[in-house]
Formats: C-alpha cells, structure tokens, sequence
C-alpha cells in the first residue's frame, strides 16, 4: 500500500503596516527601499502603482537607489514599493503621490492584493500588529489566573503539631521587657524560642539571659539561640532613609528566617521586626514555610499604632492591641485587655 | 531616708536630668521631706555626684536590673516608657511620669494619659516638673492592677491547637 501524498502550500502573505511605522529598507517583501519620504513616512503600499510611467515599479525588489531622488514629479511619485510584477494597481487620488508620506499614507486599498506568491522568506507572522497588545493582554490575564489556581493546588495541609519553634524580635528597652512578659506563661510546647535582636542593642541580650535562665529552671528542655540583624530603624531616623535601612536589614533577615522556618513569630512593634515579618510574608507566598505572624502592640499604644504596626497591620495573621480604643479604630485586631 | 529614684530607661533624656538637678526642683523635694536622689541617665551625660543643697545627688548609667533602686525609692520620676513605668507600678511606687516632647510623634504622651486617667500616675513635661513636684498628692494615686501575660498563653495555645 503505497501514500502519496502531495501537498501544495500557497502562501499569500498580506502585510499591512500601520501608519507612520517604516517598513525596512531593501528587504524582500517590504515597500520601502529606501523611503523616500524619509524616516517618518509610511511606506506600503504603493500608490503610485507599479505601472506608472517611470516608476521603479518594474525593478527588482530590494534596493532602488533611483528613489532616492525621485523626490517628486510625476516619475519620481513615492512610490516605494517593493513590486513585484502583475502588482495590480492601487487607486490613488491625485494629490497623495507628491505627498511626503506622513502618517496615514496608506491608501485606501491598503494592500497589496492580488500579488502572486512570492519566492520570500516568511518574515512577518500575519497577526496584525494592532492585535499584539491585546494578545499579549490576554496571555497575562490568564497567568494572572492560573497562578493562583497553581499554589491552591499546592498548598500542603500544613499540620502542626508542638513544639512550636519560636522566632521573638526582641527590640531596644520596654519592648524587650514586654515580649519576655508575653513569653513568661508559655508552654514547653514553645521551643526552640530564637531571639532576634538589632546589633546596636546593648541591654536586651542580659535580659533575655536572664529570664531563659530562669525558664531553664521549670523546664529542663528549654532552647533558645540568639541572632543578630542591621538595625532597620534608629529612633528619630527619617521615613526616607528607613526604607533604605529596613531594605538592608531584609538582606539579613530573609536568609535568616529562612534558615530558622519558625512555626511561629512573635513581635510588638520594634523597628526590627518589620523586615523579619516580611520576610516570613515572602517565604509563605513562596510556599516555602508557612509561618504565623503574631503581633502584639506594646502597651505604649493606647490611641495610634506605632510605624511597625500601621505596616504589619496588613502582613499579620493575628495583630493584638492591648487597649479598647485600638479595637474600635483596627477592627480586625484582637483585643485580650492589658496582657503585659 | 526618703529617696527619690530618678529613670530615663535605656535613652537619653538631658532635660529631665537636668531639670531634676535643679535648684528649684531640689528645693521642692527637700521641702518635701527627700533627702536623697538618684538618677539613672542612660545615655545621656553623667552628671557628677554632688552634695547640693542638703539633698545627696547620685547617678549612674544603666544596670542590669532597677529593681533594687526601685524598690528603696519612695518615689519615682520616670520617662514615658513602657518599662519603666510598668516596673515602678507594679512595685506600687508613686510615679511621676515626664514625657519627653523631642521623640518622634512622642507616642509617649498616650500611656502616661491613660495611665493618668486611670489615677495611677501624675504627668507632666519637664517645663511643669517642678511645679508637679510641689503641688504633688501621691496619696491619691490608686493601685494599677497587673497585666495577665496568662490571656496571651491561652490565646496562642487555641491558635496552634494546644487547647
């Protein structure tokens, strides 16, 4: 059993270039070679048609440098075309041969029709080029869509079960002392506990020894580990350069978090603790460690948020005030009276 | 011997220091019955000790822990920090809280409020220090209850399961 078979491909290629955008110079299948009414004018089609008296139309496509002075007169029409033989001609009105060709230089034939098949290289895909932009729309939408639909289907049914390793941003003064007075009647359940700390913090390492010291007491496997990161904010430091800072401090924070994976964060309002939240964010929504991000404002705040908590406010799984007035202004806080 | 314990935390704040150092300020707190002051500083500069105007006068930076100086003090003048005036009331201290009008958004101003409208502290700025300190009734100050870290244990366990 033999098959034969025998396929005849035409290609018929309509190239339409949109107003205003050169076609270039001397390749096959482009009008312009060169432009003559330079840079900023249209090329194709070709208005002057092929069988005009004089007209290059009977050279061979690519490279006609006898246009380049046919500025003009009736021979010299711009007529630009590549053509080919047997191009049929294009009506024209009278005026727009001489015309330079300006934007909307196309007739209003707009094509080369009828033109036999030509022995060209395939240059130009036959999407229109208005259409690209849409397409490439369309393409993002439904990444947009599909991401999402990707991580749900990814997401592991995180399991947790105790101990819980713990990451505590300890920051400079009374908030030290708060987050150890959060950390007083905890479990064992909470272990390892991994303190973070502002290099520039000379008092909250005693501190935080001391009253390890005296968990180790009740609990004889208490762990804890100290780390130290680039203050992100001094007090007093303007907005702008805090960005700056806060930015640097995540070079040490991310990788930091990253290698620690706590099941847990707790934090109350340091500048510290917004690169070390972020962090954990970025590592969730890269699905490499979901971690619980657990805020406490300090006792100061009674009326206003601090920076941090205006910030992680929105980055918190559970953000906790510690007055009345905060749960009416954040509703989404949680509020469990004075907890320090 | 009665003795006020002068705090400033962890920060700097030279013009409680030195409003405190004051002659008139010295002045109110002997008439009052004080005969010693100690003032904490931070890190701001050390005053040297000095015997004015009947009152011993010393000062030191930091420690490791206040709570011995605020246990023998009969009043504390404090900074606005959460800390300190935590410390000074779970002690059952007078206190008299100063804010600090230089630090950003002088968050501050909020806890000593509060505090104040409970009827737990005075407050004042260091300009109205000396008057505070002479027209002062730490009698009427009422206790401050303590807070229950136990509600945040409780809470956490709920949320990972524990409970």
């Amino acid at each position: 059993m033999h098959i034969h078979i025998h396929m005849h491909i035409h290609i018929h290629m309509h190239i339409h270039a949109p107003a205003g955008i050169p076609a270039s110079h001397g390749s096959p299948g482009s009008c312009c070679s060169p432009c003559p009414a330079g840079p900023s004018g249209s090329c194709c089609p070709c208005p002057a048609g092929p069988e005009r008296a004089g007209s290059p139309s009977r050279r061979a496509y690519g490279g006609i440098p006898q246009l380049r002075d046919a500025g003009g007169g009736a021979a010299g029409s711009p007529s630009r075309c590549i053509t080919a033989p047997r191009a049929r001609r294009a009506p024209v009105t009278p005026g727009a041969t001489t015309a330079p060709r300006a934007r909307g230089g196309l007739n209003r034939a707009g094509r080369r029709m009828g033109v036999a098949p030509l022995p060209l290289p395939r240059k130009v895909a036959p999407a229109r080029m208005e259409e690209l932009p849409v397409v490439v729309l369309l393409l993002l939408l439904l990444s947009l869509l599909l991401v999402p639909l990707v991580f749900l289907l990814k997401r592991r049914r995180d399991r947790r079960t105790p101990p819980f390793s713990l990451l505590v941003v300890a920051g400079s003064g009374g908030h030290t002392t708060e987050i150890l007075r959060l950390l007083s009647c905890l479990s064992e359940s909470y272990s390892p506990r991994h303190y973070v700390l502002a290099d520039s913090d000379k008092m909250s390492e005693a501190k935080i020894r001391s009253f390890e010291q005296k968990r180790a007491e009740t609990f004889s496997e208490s762990q804890f580990s100290l780390e130290r990161i680039p203050r992100s904010r001094e007090v007093r430091q303007s907005w702008s350069s805090s960005v700056v800072t806060t930015l640097y401090s995540m070079l040490y924070s991310l990788p930091l978090t990253y290698k620690l994976k706590p099941d847990l964060i707790l934090c109350n309002g340091p500048g510290t603790c917004v690169p070390v939240c972020l962090s954990a964010f970025l590592l969730g929504l890269l699905q490499i460690k979901r971690t619980i991000i657990v805020y406490v404002e300090s006792i100061c705040r009674v009326e206003t948020l601090s920076l941090s908590g205006k910030i992680l406010y929105y980055f918190s799984d559970y953000f906790i005030v510690q007055w009345p007035d905060l749960k009416k202004k954040y509703p989404k806080s949680v509020y469990l009276g004075r907890i320090v | 011997m009665k003795s006020v314990f002068v705090t400033v935390g962890t920060t700097s704040f030279e013009e409680l220091i030195a409003t405190a150092r004051s002659p008139p300020a010295l002045q109110a707190l002997q008439s009052r019955g004080y005969q010693k002051l100690v003032l904490q500083v931070g890190r701001g500069s050390l005053p040297q000790p000095s015997r004015c105007s009947a009152l011993a006068v010393e000062a030191f930076r930091f420690k490791d822990s206040l709570a011995e100086d605020l246990q023998s003090a009969d009043l504390v003048i404090s900074h606005a920090g959460a800390g300190s005036c935590l410390e000074t009331l779970e002690k059952g201290k007078p206190l008299i809280v100063v804010i600090n009008d230089k630090l950003m958004d002088n968050h501050q101003l909020e806890l000593a409020k509060q505090l104040h409208r409970d009827g737990c502290v005075l407050y004042c700025d260091c300009s109205t220090l000396v008057e505070t300190l002479q027209s002062m009734d730490l009698s009427a100050l009422k206790p401050f209850p303590p807070g229950q870290p136990e509600k945040f244990a409780s809470f956490l366990d709920k949320v990972l399961g524990l409970q």
